[in-house]
């Protein structure tokens, strides 16, 4: 088990790098979904089938197509000529570094960290616990609607911004 | 429970072997012999002019953002539609309420003419 | 994990496999037949009894042709996205129920592949997986008619996979599980959803039909104006991994409208021989495919602007008025039993509402 998640733990992060190294936007895309494809078989080794499949139906079959749209929306560079790096690399990756630390430090302070998780009851649902939750005035009732609005704003932004006022 | 996802890894293997087998078959039997107005894009007999692959409309990239805005909200429908009959009228209520807002936004996609497709 | 685990995953996965290419290489046959009878024609008839041998012959004749890759593809992709389009196309059937569980010597063996508590979420993520291959397709050929085919194609096909997750969550409200096993549980003793809510059925083979690419919503392929569509460059086994995959889509939506809509794999003994439940299968998926067909022979292709506003101005509300009309039928039915069917009545109404105003809207343009 421990094998298997270092194995896609290594998946992920490696086409996460090679979506930002590779030159051809198309191939990033193509990198990047195999990383969040990576993410969703982490879900599924959770236990949480609702959110490996969510995390396909959302970000692999919404979302990315909607960067290969964009990427093929800018002009036809899609084979880059300058190169991914410049010169200010070094000052990003001292800047991601020092984050990673920081988040390590307040993990490793934190004692859920160290603990094995108790396995789930075999009648355990999580998508009805995820239903009853978001419905429940006393959890997540008002987040859930405030998502909808998130949503309006959205697509009321996407809409202006591209409708061709005549 | 991890089983079943096993499985569907399997037939991933699987089905991707098959596929790669087939391709096999074809590039193993077919015949290779390249000239240059083969490998030509196809434009049924003319020449082509100008890049094959060019910008595409704004317009399906518009579609795409009402798609992924949409998709979440189907996406928020499955676990309400499961424990439906426990919630009741109140848990009708919540989803009529999430549709009513998202419904606004829609009808001024339509009205904006985002859904037109000239 | 013992052996024999190993060997039941992958030889039932293996019969998933060959049964849908088989089932390809028939329904090819059976549509060309029935086409040819539709027009007045006899159809391939020469190729063994009937025909039959027509599919070998043509799978023969695909392997020995040449495969062209254009001097300007992006040739990696290029490679990818037969794949691409193919395996989708076979992983969605995993989750469907081709029967009851039957006991083999001392194990009970499950007839699905796998039976995942969310399994009609699955079935949404690998439709929406599926849009790569043929996005990709039309991108790496670099050729204008298979990028504009390809686009067309994921926009129609993201635009109709709404309507589809709508119609699916009907069908989660009705068997009250996102199970499909659950779902074809509850609809025993001939209580089809498609009797509770026709609309519901109807508005999800419309959307299957468009998710398919099928008549009348193959505007990817229409080719009087895009050649082949997405696939124009392609020839040879790659072109063949297309048409498979197009084909075992059939199938599969069929196995799916079945399941969610017209009782799966229930029929009459199903309980005492399990394995009479393919069998039912098989007939149902037979009559969806015929009505595909019949389709394809009946009507023509509708215009683009009007298939992408059918999908986000007609079936896209229209799903919703329906999802929201079962749940408040659903909620009535627990005070009294017989107001469950007030959801046929509403819906239809909805349907009839919604017909009527494409009526309306084309008239006005027609003498605009």
């Amino acid at each position: 088990m421990t094998i298997l998640f270092l194995i896609i733990a290594i998946v992920i992060l490696a086409s996460a790098v090679m979506v930002v190294t590779t030159r051809n936007l198309v191939h990033a895309a193509l990198w990047l979904i195999v990383s969040l494809f990576g993410v969703a078989v982490l879900f599924a080794m959770l236990n949480a089938g609702f959110l490996a499949v969510v995390q396909v139906v959302v970000y692999i079959g919404a979302i990315a197509i909607l960067f290969i749209f964009a990427v093929m929306l800018t002009r036809r560079e899609m084979r880059g000529h300058g190169k991914p790096l410049n010169n200010n690399w070094w000052i990003s990756a001292l800047l991601s570094l020092l984050t990673f630390g920081g988040l390590a430090m307040l993990l490793s302070n934190w004692d859920g960290f160290s603990q094995t998780p108790a396995d789930f009851p075999s009648d355990f649902d999580g998508v009805a616990e995820l239903g009853n939750a978001l419905i429940d005035p006393n959890q997540f009732v008002l987040p859930f609607e405030v998502a909808s609005i998130l949503l309006v704003a959205a697509l009321v932004g996407a809409v202006y911004i591209a409708s061709n006022r005549k | 429970m991890l089983l079943e996802y096993l499985a569907i890894a399997v037939l991933i293997v699987l089905a991707t072997v098959v596929a790669l087998i087939a391709i096999g078959l074809g590039g193993l039997f077919g015949p290779k012999k390249k000239t240059v107005n083969k490998s030509m894009p196809y434009e049924s007999g003319m020449m082509p002019i100008g890049p094959g692959t060019r910008r595409m409309p704004v317009r399906y990239y518009l579609i795409g953002v009402l798609f992924i805005l949409f998709d979440i909200e189907v996406v928020f429908f499955l676990p309400w539609a499961i424990v439906f009959r426990q919630l009741g009228w109140f848990g009708l209520i919540e989803m009529v309420v999430f549709v009513a807002i998202l419904l606004v936004g829609y009808v001024y996609a339509w009205k904006k003419g985002a859904l037109e497709w000239e | 994990m013992d052996w024999t685990l190993w060997l039941e995953l992958v030889i039932k996965a293996l019969v998933l496999i060959f049964a849908l290419l088989g089932g390809f290489a028939y329904l090819t046959w059976y549509e060309r037949r029935l086409l040819a009878r539709f027009q007045s024609r006899l159809g391939p008839n020469r190729a063994g009894p009937f025909g039959l041998l027509q599919p070998i012959a043509d799978a023969v004749k695909l392997i020995f042709k040449e495969e062209l890759t254009p001097a300007k593809a992006y040739k990696l992709v290029f490679f990818l996205a037969p794949i691409m389009t193919l395996v989708p196309s076979v992983i969605i059937a995993a989750v469907i129920p081709w029967g009851p569980p039957f006991q083999l010597g001392d194990r009970i063996v499950t007839q699905s592949i796998a039976d995942i508590n969310v399994g009609v979420l699955f079935l949404m993520s690998i439709a929406s997986i599926a849009v790569y291959g043929i996005v990709l397709a039309g991108w790496s050929s670099n050729n204008k008619y298979a990028m504009l085919g390809g686009l067309r194609s994921a926009a129609q096909m993201i635009s109709y996979e709404l309507t589809l997750g709508l119609a699916f969550v009907v069908a989660i409200l009705l068997g009250n599980s996102m199970n499909l096993t659950d779902i074809v549980e509850a609809q025993r003793d001939g209580r089809w959803f498609v009797l509770v809510q026709p609309v519901g059925a109807l508005i999800l083979w419309i959307a299957t039909l468009a998710e398919v690419n099928r008549h009348p919503f193959d505007m990817p392929e229409a080719e009087q104006e895009l050649t082949a569509g997405y696939h124009t460059e392609y020839s040879g086994m790659k072109f063949a991994l297309f048409f498979m995959a197009e084909y075992q889509k059939m199938i599969v939506v069929s196995a799916i409208l079945a399941t969610l809509f017209f009782g799966g794999y229930l029929g009459p003994w199903v309980d005492r021989w399990p394995l009479l439940g393919p069998v039912y299968m098989f007939l149902k998926i037979v009559i969806l495919l015929f009505i595909m067909i019949w389709v394809r022979a009946t009507w023509p292709r509708i215009r683009y602007d009007r298939l992408m506003a059918f999908g986000w101005k007609v079936l896209l509300p229209l799903a919703l008025a329906v999802v929201m009309i079962t749940a408040v039928g659903i909620l009535l039915a627990e005070i009294n039993p017989w107001m469950i069917w007030l959801i046929p009545i509403f819906s239809l109404i909805a349907g009839a509402f919604a017909s009527l105003m494409i009526d309306r809207s084309l008239r006005r343009k027609a003498y605009a």
